[in-house]
C-alpha cells in the first residue's frame, strides 16, 4: 500500500520501517537439518561435560563422622544423655578417632553439619538486624523489630546480636590431634579458624561499632548477649580482629542455609607439616559438645574434606549433565526417526495436492 | 458510440456523460410521455440544491441514486434549481416554471416508493411516484399494462447486468378528489397515535391507477478488488453471506461477479416460498440434497435436538457432499426466522458456501447476524455502508445513526479488508496469543518454585528469591522482550499471509489459545519451576567454593534461582520469536543485560551499606558469579527447559500436523529455494463490472424538506454486506 505524501491524512502513522512494521528481520527457522545436530552435538557436549564434572567431584575425599550421639555411636552418645532435657546443657567432651592409611590430600577443611535444622524458615529468616550488625551505633542500641522475641533482654536492655539466628550460634567446638606412630602421644594440629567467611562478609557486611576509649567492651556498654550465650560478643575471640561482630564463626552462622541440611565451614588446615595434606596415621578429633540437636532430631556431622577446581564433593551436577546429554541424544534419535518416517509421508501428500 | 453533446444546455453537468442520442432527440421533438419522465425525475425527489457560485448548481442529495438521476435529468434541460417548503422551481428546456409542492410521499422501507403531489403552473394537480418495480407495477392503471409488460422485460434485462432499477409512474389527479384527499392527509399528518400506519392507507389511497412513464437502471462501479476478495476470504474459510435490500436476480447477479456463487457449482437453491410449509419444505429439500443423512433420526445433530429441544446449543459443522449456494429472500426470511424455522435455516444456509438473503429489510440484516452467532457460536463481521445496515453491525434493531459511528473499523474500500484480516488481524492474533501463552507461562515458572521450596523450609511461606527481584520480575527484567514480541512478532510476512489464506484458519478455530493451550502452558510451567528449583537446589546442596567456604546459604540459592529464572525466560521468549528485528534483539538480550546491571546495584556495598535493612544481599552476586558450579547449574537448566519445547515444536508439525502447519513447510521450502514467489493469481471477471444495490433511500428526509429545515447531506460510498 503506498501513499503518496499528499494525500496523507491528519492521523496516518509516518510511513517508516519502524511504524509501518517493515524493519528488516532476521527470520531463523529450527529445521531439521539444525535441530538435529544441535541435538546430537548438546548431547555429547554435555556427557564429555558431565565425566569431567563426575570424575573430578569422585576424586575429591571426604571423611565424615555423624557425633549427634545417638545411643551406640560412640562416646558422644554419653554427652547426649547427659544434655536430655537440661537447659542449658551441661559442658561435656567426647571424641572422634579415625586413621589415614594413606596421606589425605590437601588442603583439607574441617566443615560441620547440621541437618534438620530449618535455618531457612521465614520467620528464622528475618529474625536479625542487619543495620546493628553492619557496626550502627543507633541500631546498636534499638535492635529491629523482627528480632523480636530476642530484641530485648529480661532486663529491657537491648541484645546485641539481636535475633533468633544470633541465639542459636553453633557452639560446638573441635580440635584436631594427630598421632604419628602407633602408642606415640597426639600432636595438635594447627586450624586456621581465620578467612572461613566471605571476604564481602567479614570486610564490608559485618562491622563492629565504633569503639569507645579504644574498648570494643565499652562499645557494648548497655546491651545484653543473647539469651543462649554464656559470654558477650565481644568476648567470643581474644583476636580483636575477629571478635564482636566480626568473629568469623558468627558471621559464618550469620549467613543462613538455604536448605535444612546444610554444612558450614569450621576450619582450614594449612599450616606447618600439614599444609600437603593430613599425613598417615591415627587421629583424634576432640569435640566440646554443648549445641542441643536431639530437641528437633536433628544431626550434627563432622566432615573433613578436600575439593577440586569445582569446589567440594557434589557428584549431582556430574550426573545431571550426563543424564541430560543422554537425553539430548536419545531425544535427538528420536526426532530423527520421527522425521525420516513422517517427512516422506508429507512428501507424499504435497504430490498428491 | 459517441458521447452526447449537450451543449444546448448550458447548465448541463460538465462530468455527466451519456451515449444514447436517441433519448435526446425524443426530449427536442418534446414527447409528451417523454416531456412527464424527465419533469417526473426532476420533481419527484429529496435532492437539495445549492448554488455556491453564480450559475453553479451543485446537488446534495442523500442517496448517491437520486443525486444520480437528478443531474441526468439536469443534463437533458430538465434542470432542479430550487426548492422551498412549498415550491419547487425548474427549469425546462430554458423556460423557469414553479410548481407548488402540495405534499411528499415520503419513502419507507415497507413502501419502497415515494410520491409527490405539485399543482403546476397550468393549475393542474399531478402526483409523481418512483420506486420499486415489484411496488409499481401492481399500483399500475390496467391500461398499462403492455407497456408495463415491455417494461418489466426491459428491467429483467437491466437487473441481469446489475443495474438499479426504479419505475417511473404519474397520476393526474381531479381538484375535487384531490381537495378531499388532500384533508384526510393533514389530518393523518397530526394524528398522535398510529400516524404510520394511517398515513400509509391515507398514501395508498392516491397512489393508485398510475400512469407507467418508464424505468431508471443504475450501474453502480463494482470497488476494484472485490472478487479477489472475496475469493480470498473464502479461500481463508471465512463465509461469505450477502444480505441485501436488492432484487433477487440483482443479487445473485452481483454474487456471481463477486465470485461467491461460481459458475462450477453444484448447484444453488432458491427459498421464495411465501407461506410456511413452502419455505420448511424448500429448506429441507435444500439439505436433503447436500447431505440426505442430516434428515434422518440417526443423524447426530437430530438426537441432540431431540434430547435437550430447548437449550440454546450449538450447531456443529456439517460436511455437504458438494458446492452449492442458497438465496432466499426477505419474504421467505420472515418464515425461516420464526421460532422453529431457525434451525432448519441455519443448518441448510451453513453448509452451502454462499448465502444470499435479498429484499431484507433492515432488522432482518440484523436476525439474521444474531441467528449465526447464536446457533454456530462464531465471530461474525458485519460490513455495510449504510443506515439500514447498523442494525446488522450493531446487533440491535436501531436505526438513525451513521453507520460509520455505529461501526468497529471504517475504511473505504472493500479490498482493504484482505489486509485487514489476513495480515494484520493475523498477526494480532497470533501475537496475542504469544503474548498470553508467554505471560502465562512466566508466572506459573516463577511462582510455583516457591511450591517445590515449601517442602525444604517447613512450609513457613519463605520466598526464593530475593524481594526485590519479586518487585521487578515482571516489570523490568521481563516485560520488554514480550512486548517487543507483541508488537513486532511476524510468524510469516504480509506477501505470504496474503498468498496463503489458509493462514488465517486458526484463528478461526481458536487454535492458539485455548483452555488445552493454557492447560499446556501451565504443565510447562510446573515443569519449568521443578527444574529451576530442583537443578539449582542439587547444585548447592552442601557444596563448597574451590576456597572451601560453602555457598549453600539461602542467599546464593536466591540468587541462582533468580538468575537462571532469567535466563530460562529470555532462552523461552527466544524460542517463540519468529521474526527477529533489531528491537527484539535489543529488548531480549538488553533485558538480560539490564537485569545484570540491576543486580551488581542492589548487591553493591555503597547501596546494602547506606540501608543496611532494606538491601541485604551485600556481595552476593560477586561472590557466587565467579563460581563455575553456578553456571553450570544455569546452562543445564536453560537447557533442560529448552529441551521439551524445542522437541515439541519439532515433532508437532510431524506428528499430529495442521492446515497450518504444511502451509508454513510450504513457506519455509519456498524461502529456502528462493524460487520466483508465487504470483497472487489474478481472479478474472467478467469485462463488464457491475453492480446492484439496495433502493438506499432512506426516510423522514420528505419531513425534512416540508418542514423547511435544511438539509444535511450525508453521502454513503459503498455497500456490500459480508457476513
Amino acid at each position: 500500500m503506498t501513499w503518496s505524501a499528499s494525500a496523507r491524512g491528519a492521523h496516518q502513522p509516518d510511513n517508516t520501517a519502524f511504524t509501518q512494521q517493515r524493519l528488516p528481520a532476521w527470520q531463523p527457522l529450527l529445521s531439521a537439518g539444525i535441530t538435529l545436530p544441535l541435538f546430537f552435538c548438546a548431547g555429547l557436549a554435555f556427557i564429555g561435560l558431565g565425566l569431567g564434572l563426575f570424575y573430578s567431584s569422585n576424586g575429591i575425599k571426604e571423611l565424615e563422622y555423624d557425633y549427634t550421639g545417638n545411643p551406640g555411636t560412640g562416646n558422644c552418645s554419653l554427652c547426649a544423655a547427659e544434655g536430655q532435657g537440661r537447659a542449658p546443657p551441661p559442658n561435656c567432651s567426647c571424641a572422634w578417632y579415625f586413621s589415614l592409611p594413606e596421606l589425605f590430600p590437601g588442603p583439607v577443611y574441617l566443615y560441620y553439619e547440621l541437618s534438620n535444622f530449618y535455618q531457612n524458615n521465614r520467620r528464622y529468616g528475618v529474625s536479625r538486624d542487619d543495620a546493628q550488625l553492619s557496626g550502627l551505633a543507633s541500631a546498636l542500641r534499638h535492635p529491629a523489630n523482627e528480632c523480636a522475641p530476642y530484641q530485648y533482654s529480661a532486663t529491657g536492655l537491648p541484645i546485641a546480636p539481636c535475633g533468633a539466628i544470633a541465639n542459636s550460634l553453633f557452639n560446638d567446638s573441635f580440635s584436631l590431634w594427630h598421632q604419628r606412630q602407633p602408642g606415640g602421644s597426639y600432636v595438635e594440629v594447627p586450624l586456621d579458624r581465620t578467612a572461613i567467611a566471605w571476604w564481602t562478609d567479614y570486610h564490608v557486611k559485618f562491622r563492629n561499632p565504633p569503639l569507645v576509649n579504644g574498648s570494643l567492651a565499652l562499645a557494648f556498654r548497655g546491651t545484653a548477649p543473647p539469651p543462649n550465650w554464656h559470654r558477650p560478643v565481644y568476648e567470643l575471640s581474644p583476636d580483636p580482629n575477629n571478635t564482636g561482630f566480626i568473629n568469623q564463626d558468627f558471621v559464618v552462622w550469620m549467613r543462613t542455609a538455604a536448605l535444612p541440611t546444610f554444612r558450614k565451614l569450621y576450619a582450614r588446615i594449612r599450616q606447618g607439616n600439614y599444609s600437603a595434606g593430613l599425613p598417615r596415621g591415627a587421629y583424634r578429633v576432640n569435640i566440646t559438645y554443648n549445641y542441643p540437636v536431639s530437641a528437633f532430631g536433628g544431626h550434627k556431622l563432622i566432615i573433613l574434606s578436600n575439593i577440586s577446581w569445582m569446589g567440594g564433593k557434589n557428584p549431582f551436577l556430574g550426573i545431571a549433565y550426563l543424564v541430560v546429554g543422554s537425553l539430548c541424544i536419545l531425544m535427538g534419535f528420536v526426532m530423527l526417526v520421527v522425521y525420516i518416517r513422517y517427512q516422506d509421508q508429507d512428501d507424499d501428500d504435497n504430490d498428491d495436492e | 458510440n459517441n458521447k452526447v453533446d449537450f451543449s444546448y444546455n448550458q447548465l448541463a453537468d460538465p462530468n455527466f456523460s451519456f451515449y444514447d442520442n436517441t433519448l435526446v432527440e425524443a426530449v427536442k421533438s418534446e414527447d409528451h410521455l417523454v416531456y412527464l419522465f424527465f419533469l417526473c425525475l426532476s420533481l419527484c425527489h429529496t435532492v437539495m440544491s445549492e448554488e455556491k457560485v453564480e450559475g453553479e448548481l451543485v446537488y446534495q442529495a442523500q442517496s448517491p441514486d437520486e443525486g444520480a438521476l437528478v443531474t441526468a435529468t439536469r443534463n437533458f434541460g430538465f434542470v432542479f434549481c430550487s426548492r422551498t417548503s412549498e415550491t419547487i422551481t425548474v427549469i425546462e428546456m430554458g423556460k423557469t416554471r414553479v410548481y407548488q409542492l402540495l405534499a411528499i410521499l415520503d419513502f419507507s422501507n415497507e413502501r419502497k416508493r415515494m410520491s409527490v403531489v405539485v399543482r403546476t403552473p397550468e393549475n393542474r394537480v399531478m402526483l409523481f411516484c418512483k420506486g420499486a418495480d415489484t411496488i409499481i407495477c401492481e399500483l399500475l392503471h390496467p391500461s398499462c399494462a403492455s407497456l408495463s409488460d415491455v417494461t418489466m422485460d426491459h428491467l429483467d434485462d437491466f437487473a441481469s447486468e446489475g443495474l438499479r432499477t426504479l419505475m417511473i409512474a404519474y397520476r393526474e389527479l381531479d381538484n375535487a378528489f384531490f381537495q378531499t384527499w388532500i384533508k384526510k392527509h393533514s389530518e393523518a399528518c397530526l394524528t398522535l397515535e398510529d400516524r404510520e400506519r394511517k398515513l400509509a392507507m391515507v398514501y395508498e389511497e392516491v397512489e393508485r391507477d398510475l400512469m407507467l412513464l418508464g424505468a431508471t437502471a443504475i450501474e453502480d462501479k463494482l470497488q476494484s478488488g472485490v472478487p479477489e476478495t472475496i475469493v480470498t476470504l473464502s479461500k481463508a474459510k471465512i463465509k461469505v453471506w450477502v444480505l441485501t435490500g436488492d432484487k433477487q436476480e440483482t443479487a445473485v447477479n452481483i454474487a456471481y461477479s463477486c465470485r461467491i456463487f461460481k459458475d462450477e457449482m453444484d448447484g444453488v437453491f432458491i427459498v421464495e416460498g411465501t407461506d410456511r410449509e413452502t419455505v420448511l419444505q424448500e429448506l429441507r429439500t435444500a439439505r436433503y440434497k447436500m447431505k440426505p443423512e442430516s434428515l434422518l433420526e440417526s443423524d447426530p445433530i437430530n438426537i441432540c435436538l431431540a434430547r435437550k429441544p430447548k437449550m440454546p446449543i450449538r450447531v456443529l459443522d456439517e460436511i455437504p457432499n458438494g458446492n452449492y449456494g442458497l438465496v432466499i429472500s426477505g419474504y421467505s426470511l420472515a418464515y425461516a426466522l420464526e421460532g422453529n424455522m431457525e434451525l432448519e435455516l441455519v443448518r441448510t444456509a451453513c453448509m452451502c458456501k454462499g448465502v444470499i438473503c435479498c429484499r431484507m429489510t433492515p432488522l432482518q440484516k440484523a436476525q439474521v447476524v444474531d441467528l449465526v452467532k447464536r446457533y454456530k457460536k462464531v465471530v461474525t463481521l458485519a460490513i455495510g455502508d449504510g443506515a439500514n445496515d447498523i442494525g446488522m453491525i450493531k446487533g440491535i434493531g436501531h436505526e438513525g445513526m451513521q453507520a460509520m459511528l455505529s461501526s468497529d473499523f471504517a475504511f473505504c474500500r472493500f479490498r482493504y479488508l484482505q489486509r485487514l484480516l489476513l495480515v494484520h488481524g493475523r498477526w494480532s492474533y497470533s501475537r496475542m496469543c504469544k503474548f498470553l501463552s508467554y505471560f502465562f507461562y512466566k508466572n506459573f515458572a516463577f511462582t510455583l518454585v516457591h511450591f517445590w521450596y515449601a517442602f525444604f523450609n517447613g512450609f513457613s511461606a519463605q520466598t526464593v528469591y530475593d524481594t526485590w527481584f519479586i518487585t521487578c520480575y515482571n516489570m523490568i527484567y521481563t516485560s520488554l522482550p514480550v512486548l517487543g514480541l507483541s508488537l513486532f512478532e511476524k510468524d510469516v510476512n504480509e506477501t505470504w499471509s496474503l498468498c496463503y489464506p489458509e493462514l488465517y484458519e486458526p484463528g478461526q478455530h481458536n487454535l492458539y489459545f485455548n483452555k488445552k493451550e493454557f492447560i499446556k502452558g501451565l504443565m510447562h510451567g510446573i515443569y519449568s519451576s521443578f527444574v529451576l528449583f530442583f537443578v539449582p537446589m542439587g547444585t548447592i546442596f552442601n557444596s563448597e567454593r574451590s576456597d572451601g567456604k560453602d555457598i549453600s546459604d539461602f542467599q546464593s540459592f536466591s540468587l541462582l534461582v533468580q538468575t537462571t529464572l532469567i535466563w530460562v525466560m529470555t532462552m523461552q521468549i527466544a524460542l517463540r520469536t519468529n521474526s527477529w528485528t533489531l528491537i527484539s534483539h535489543t529488548f531480549t538480550w538488553g533485558s538480560l543485560g539490564l537485569y545484570f546491571c540491576v543486580l551488581f546495584f542492589l548487591y553493591s556495598d555503597g547501596l546494602c551499606l547506606r540501608f543496611p535493612s532494606t538491601f541485604h544481599f551485600l556481595g552476593v552476586a560477586r561472590n557466587n558469579l565467579s563460581q563455575p558450579q553456578m553456571w553450570l547449574c544455569l546452562v543445564l537448566s536453560t537447557v533442560l527447559c529448552m529441551i521439551p519445547v524445542i522437541g515439541y515444536n519439532f515433532l508437532k508439525p510431524l506428528l499430529w500436523p495442521v492446515n497450518v502447519d504444511k502451509v508454513l513447510n510450504r513457506i519455509h521450502f519456498c524461502l529456502k529455494h528462493p524460487l520466483p514467489p508465487p504470483v497472487q493469481t489474478k481472479v478474472k471477471h467478467p469485462g463488464l463490472r457491475r453492480s446492484a444495490y439496495a433502493f438506499s433511500h432512506k426516510q423522514g428526509f420528505g419531513d425534512l424538506i416540508t418542514s423547511g429545515k435544511t438539509l444535511k447531506s450525508s453521502a454513503f460510498m459503498k455497500k456490500q454486506e459480508v457476513l
